[in-house]
Order: structure tokens, then sequence, then C-alpha cells
């Protein structure tokens, strides 16, 4: 037997993982980039809205992308095929990054590049609903995207990705013809759990909702390159 | 799957505070946690991968305690608070306004650790104190 005592911590769970996230977003600020932790279920479009993005905006500003994949380098491959450069993370088990993985994935990155000359650093991470939304990685914005075939309830299941997301992409639009979904129920699902995110309709195979989208980003861009410290509210 | 990387967390936090206590080693009966219902935690699955995860440590046998938060949300139209209910959207019952203010449930807190020293501790070094939330 023993005293009991008892110590207060009050401290946060994830605290190992938010202060890495917090190291990271130093890196993020002083190199004065927007960094985006794009999310979403397996199957949802991250990387071809990417393929698209990249593509698009190459001309307009430096980027480069970190790719979080559970155990192939697939998706790393289709990015650097548009010419960017991408450093894969293979997360074996884990079904999320986390802010020890991105980095590492920085580390690699600085090898190839000075990161200080980038205007937008990608977080593709790994294909999943659940586990990502908790896990910080130092991230500016925190990007959801949900396509119209995985139907409108998946916000009201998933709601705290959905209520994290500071912007979220409902893709595959041009498919909205052939399935008996309501994209105006998606929306609206979306913006029960979360009222204040930004919520645009895109689809990468014809382009629509693209224009949208890449204006928020310049908006985020220049909030971020004007006042980095006023991201961390 | 992700309980595991939390407990890896809760591992990490844990030695940092036995760190405060060297060089004499706590024995830990209770690490309590609170946990809202608007996160992605599994409780059960917490204690699960907790106990396996301290087997043969310091923490060996040491019991994870996890309080659940209730999600409770406020109407931001007429200020009442209000249990979300995923059946109905999370809106607010009084106004039907979506669920924009969360007052609790997304907690995810180490709150406090009960322990002791199993030896008599030296006057020159003192048993510790509850120390104040930080």
């Amino acid at each position: 037997m023993h005293m009991p005592l008892e110590d207060s911590l009050g401290i946060n769970l994830l605290a190992a993982n938010q202060h890495r996230a917090e190291h990271n977003r130093e890196h993020f600020d002083a190199w004065n980039l927007l960094c985006l932790n794009v999310m979403s279920s397996p199957g949802a479009g991250k990387t071809s809205l990417l393929e698209r993005s990249l593509a698009a905006l190459a001309s307009r500003w430096a980027m480069a992308v970190l790719e979080g994949d559970m155990t192939t380098l697939l998706d790393a491959e289709r990015l650097e095929a548009v010419g960017i450069p991408v450093v894969p993370i293979t997360t074996g088990r884990a079904c999320h990054l986390d802010a020890a993985m991105v980095s590492g994935g920085l580390k690699l990155l600085r090898q190839r590049l000075d990161p200080a000359g980038l205007d937008i650093l990608w977080v593709e991470n790994v294909g999943n609903l659940v586990c990502p939304a908790e896990f910080a990685i130092g991230e500016h914005r925190k990007v959801a995207l949900l396509s119209v075939t995985e139907g409108d309830d998946k916000p009201l299941k998933y709601p705290v990705m959905f209520r994290e997301a500071d912007c979220v992409l409902i893709t595959k639009v041009d498919l909205l013809p052939h399935l008996p979904v309501d994209v105006e129920r998606i929306e609206a699902h979306i913006r029960q759990v979360n009222p204040r995110t930004a919520v645009f309709r895109l689809s990468a195979t014809t382009g629509e909702g693209f224009e949208a989208w890449h204006d928020w980003l310049d908006a985020q861009r220049q909030a971020v390159q004007s006042s980095p410290a006023l991201l961390h509210a | 799957m992700h309980e595991v990387d939390m407990t890896r967390c809760l591992l990490l936090s844990m030695n940092e505070w036995k760190q405060q206590h060297a060089p004499r080693v706590p024995a830990v009966d209770r690490v309590h946690l609170e946990v809202g219902t608007f996160t992605c935690v599994e409780p059960d699955q917490l204690v699960v991968t907790w106990a396996d995860a301290v087997k043969g440590s310091w923490l060996d046998g040491a019991e994870l305690v996890i309080e659940s938060v209730p999600l409770v949300g406020r109407c931001v139209r007429c200020q009442a608070t209000y249990s979300p209910d995923p059946a109905e959207g999370f809106r607010s019952p009084c106004c039907h306004h979506p669920m924009e203010e969360i007052v609790s449930g997304r907690e995810l807190r180490i709150r406090s650790v009960a322990y002791g020293f199993e030896s008599a501790p030296s006057p020159t070094n003192p048993v510790s104190r509850p120390t104040a939330a930080r």
C-alpha cells in the first residue's frame, strides 16, 4: 500500500502529436507557405483533385506534395507525372498521417528543394473518414472531400471529419445525372455539422467548380503569406 | 486502429510526467481521461490497447479510467444548450439551427493520475503534491 496521491494534468491526450504539429507549423510559417491537409475516404478523388489543381496552378504558384499512402507509391507516381515534387510517406499499418510522419516527409523534401520557395504544400492524407480528423499535422487548413457516389448521409455518419474541415469539396458532380442522390441534401448535411465551412462542388473530370475552389485557395494563400501568425487562432 | 496511436501519445505524456518525479518511479493506480462523445475515440478500444501497451512497463497494472463527456451544443439563435442528435442532423431542437457552437464533447484530455510511492519519502525528497492543472 502507498499513500494515495493525485496529480491534475489537464493536458491533451494527443499532446505529443500536438507538440510535433506545432513544430511543423513553425516551419511552414517560417517558409511563408500555405499547408493544406487533404482528407477523405478512399476513392473520393483526392489524387484526381490534386492532378487537376496542380496542373492548373503550376504556372502561378510553386508547390510540392507530401503523399500519404498505407502501402503503395501509386498515387505519388501519378502526381510526379504532373511535374510537381512529390515525397511519398508510406504509413504501413497506420490509417492516418501524424505530425511525426509529416516531419519525416519534410526532411526528405528539404533534400530536394528549399521549402521557402514554395507557395503551397499539399499533404494528401491516407484515405479514411475517421482517424485523420483527430491528428493535427501542423496544417493551416483542413480540406475534406466527399464524392457524390458516397451518398448524402456521410456528413452525419462521420461528423467529426466534416466539423473539422475548413473547406469541403463535393466531388464527382459530373456523375450526378446517373445517381439517385441529391447534392443539395449532401451540402445541407455538411452545413448542419459545420455551418462555417466553405463548400464547393467539383468535377475533376470536366473541371466544373475548379475556378471557385482555386479562388478560395488563393485567398487562403494570401492570408498565410500576409499574416501567418493569425492562422494559429 | 488509431487508438493504438492515441495510446502511444498517452504513454509519451505519462513518461514525461514520470520524469517530474525522478529519480523515484511513481506506482500508478489509475489514469483518468476525459473523452468527448464527439471525437473519433472508442473508449473500450482505448482501454484494451492501453492494457496491452503497459504490460511489463512501469505502468503495468495501472487502470485507465475514461469519463465520457457528452456532446452539448448551444443554439446561436436562442442561446439554449441542447444534446445534438445525429438522427436530427445535430440541429437545435428549439430553432432547428445547424450545430454552430459546441459546448462540450470534443474533449481528449488526460485529467489526472492517481499514484503513490512504494517506499516512504526521505526528508530531502518529499512526496509530491497534487499539481495545478496545466
